[in-house]
């Protein structure tokens, strides 16, 4: 099966699909403040997988939320730019926001029992998001959904696509999930952890058929897990306490790491010839979101830290062209 | 299709529990049925004739089975009263309550299912509460005072509508024209409350659960519209609205004893008041099988229906 049209083209002012900066989302209750994102920057260039890298609860998955406007109105306090090609998603008005979703924008979800609706077959699920998007029949919409099963390789797609999503395996969920976020040909991907809720096996597939899908399009893939990120992403943002610590090209990232978080994510993770050797695990735990220190996030667990971290937060240093680190330890290129 | 076969076969014993618990409430009732069907100051040779001709000198598990026998060829006996069949007074009066039941149950749903699904879209807000304590009104309120409230009020005082009966000629033939619709609307209101507020309660928790799924913000992720995923959150709360619906529609059959008699409104529930003041045991038996019967099966269509609505079930 070919391998549908091109994805849509789009460009922010400067050439990339998606432009962050300076991003925080609070949660507000009444008890308590939650600082979940502290203030966010980066970009996705067209045909590039951005892995956002972080332990939970270190707001990877607010930011990805965030960034197609699925949090919570009325307690999360958002703030910022998000730009996705031209459109500046946190002040786009409802209508525009409904169309950009699903078309230009879409989302894979971590666990897919759940981000299915159990009481339709997937098939329908499809073709609702195909007919909602673009001006076409029923039928034609089911002709494409039968289409994307064969894309995202589901074994005998024309059953499968009457089947209920509990009727299914977590790896065929997960692919209905896929061919769900790609039935309208979005320019930008998002995949919130989508290979944590399956078997190792099944991981691997999933993650092959990501690369081979993704092609042109832009994909920002969140996950907590080294291994898998170094297997999809071009780029790497390691995230820690609402902020990046770190971004660069994976292969810089994790062979050389520059932040003192960064370093001890690697060695408390079991990776190549490390055969015999004891894991490291960073001591201390990460810091409670509710107060948010005028400091390095990362100070009171750092075996580097110095008097200056714990009075400002580090600005981010470009120890080299694609690389940045939120550390006074690095130094400029 | 094997789900629904093994539903209908549990409903099977079940119906033939109903029968033994409805058949030994005339022995665990206060009086002796023999001194009902007998006068005070009977022959003993004539007590001993009606014995024998009510079956009363058989043991009572052979009464039990002579009596299912009969009823299950629809035969309740003859009542001490009108003399008349039992089915013949219990089919009418059924057909009256339901005809109540049906109106105040459909009324109740559609009142009840808007409440509870703007209830809990607004969740928290004012408009939540309001809809939540009319709820909990609903349920508390007696609904025999409420229906002496409404006749004072709006057929007193106001004078609007008819306190009581089914039409102006009483309790003759019920037809669908406004003279005799004027004659239902107590009525269903004053059984309707409980429903509302059982239903009210039941739509906003289950649609605040399905609001709180993670296909929720999925549904917002792929742009559909948000009328269309409100269609997606009562799709999946319909089944346990539905059973909540059902369950209240089996309660209207038999439970508005009071309130049909407040309005002498002709139905099974002015009928099991009449023959308990009249002692009228084979009456009392026939209308609370038939009414149990009734039950179960309400229950068997509610599950049916309910593995339609949610693919789950079927495989469960």
């Amino acid at each position: 099966m070919e391998a549908a049209e091109s994805t849509q083209t789009l460009a922010t002012g400067d050439g990339d699909l998606v432009r962050v900066s300076d991003l925080r989302v609070r949660f507000v209750t009444k008890e308590t403040t939650v600082y979940a994102v502290n203030g966010v920057d980066f970009s996705l260039a067209p045909g590039e997988v951005l892995g956002i890298l972080g332990e939970s609860g270190s707001g990877k998955t607010v930011t990805l939320r965030a960034l197609i406007r699925l949090l919570p109105e009325d307690r999360a306090q958002v703030s910022g730019r998000v730009l996705v090609g031209d459109n500046d998603m946190l002040r786009l008005p409802k209508g525009d926001l409904q169309s950009v979703r699903g078309r230009t924008i879409a989302m894979i979800f971590q666990e897919p029992m759940t981000a299915l609706d159990p009481v339709y077959t997937v098939g329908y699920q499809i073709a609702e998001t195909i007919v909602r998007h673009e001006s076409c029949s029923w039928r034609e919409a089911e002709a494409r959904a039968l289409d994307l099963f064969e894309q995202v390789q589901v074994p005998s797609p024309k059953q499968r696509l009457k089947s209920y999503p509990h009727e299914l395996s977590g790896g065929l969920r997960q692919r209905a999930m896929i061919a769900l976020a790609l039935s309208c040909r979005p320019g930008v991907l998002l995949a919130d952890e989508p290979t944590t809720a399956l078997d190792a096996t099944v991981q691997i597939q999933i993650l092959l058929l990501l690369r081979e899908l993704q092609k042109e399009m832009g994909v920002i893939f969140v996950t907590h897990d080294m291994g898998v990120a170094g297997e999809i992403a071009d780029r790497l943002a390691i995230m820690y306490a609402g902020r990046l610590v770190e971004t660069g090209p994976v292969t810089q990232v994790m062979r050389e790491p520059l932040h003192p978080y960064t370093k001890g994510l690697l060695s408390s993770t079991v990776h190549g010839s490390m055969r015999g050797q004891r894991l490291q695990t960073i001591e201390g735990s990460p810091p409670n979101l509710e107060e948010l220190p005028d400091a390095c996030s990362f100070a009171p667990r750092c075996p580097h830290v110095r008097e200056a971290c714990r009075e400002a937060v580090p600005e981010p240093v470009q120890a080299a062209p694609e690389r940045m680190a939120r550390c006074i330890l690095v130094n400029p290129a | 299709m094997d789900y629904i076969l093994r539903r209908i076969l549990y409903a099977i014993p079940i119906a033939l529990g109903v029968t033994v618990i409805v058949f030994s409430l005339v022995y665990m009732g206060p009086v002796d049925p023999l001194t009902a069907v007998t006068p005070d100051d009977a022959e003993p040779h004539v007590i001993e004739m009606i014995k024998k001709q009510y079956g009363f000198d058989k043991p009572i598990p052979v009464q039990y089975l002579i009596w299912l026998k009969r009823a299950l060829m629809g035969d309740f006996g003859v009542s001490l009263q009108s003399n008349r069949p039992v089915i013949e007074e219990v089919i009418p009066a059924l057909r009256k309550t339901m005809m109540l039941a049906m109106v105040a149950t459909g009324l109740a749903f559609s009142v009840a299912f808007v409440l509870g699904v703007l209830a809990a879209y607004h969740n928290g807000t004012w408009m939540d509460r309001i809809f939540t304590g009319t709820a909990v009104i609903g349920v508390s309120v007696p609904n025999y005072w409420l229906s002496i409230v409404l006749v004072v009020i709006f057929a007193v005082e106001l004078n609007w509508l008819p306190a009581v009966g089914m039409g102006p000629r009483g309790s003759g033939e019920w037809e669908w024209d406004l003279v005799h619709i004027r004659y239902l609307i107590l009525p269903v209101i004053a059984v309707s409350a409980i429903p509302v507020g059982i239903i009210t309660r039941t739509t906003r928790a289950c649609v605040l659960e399905m609001l709180s799924q993670e296909f929720v913000p999925a549904l917002h992720s792929k742009g559909i519209t948000s009328v269309r995923v409100l269609v997606h959150v009562v799709r999946n709360a319909a089944p346990t609205v539905l059973a909540a619906t059902g369950i209240q529609f089996g309660h209207l059959l038999g439970g508005s004893i009071l309130v049909e008699t407040v309005f002498v409104w002709p139905g099974t529930g002015y009928l099991l008041n009449e023959s308990i003041f009249r002692r009228d045991f084979p009456v009392l038996q026939g209308t609370i099988a038939v009414l149990a019967i009734f039950f179960v099966l309400i229950n068997l269509i509610v599950d049916i229906v309910q593995t339609w609505l949610d693919p789950r079930i079927k495989r469960g």
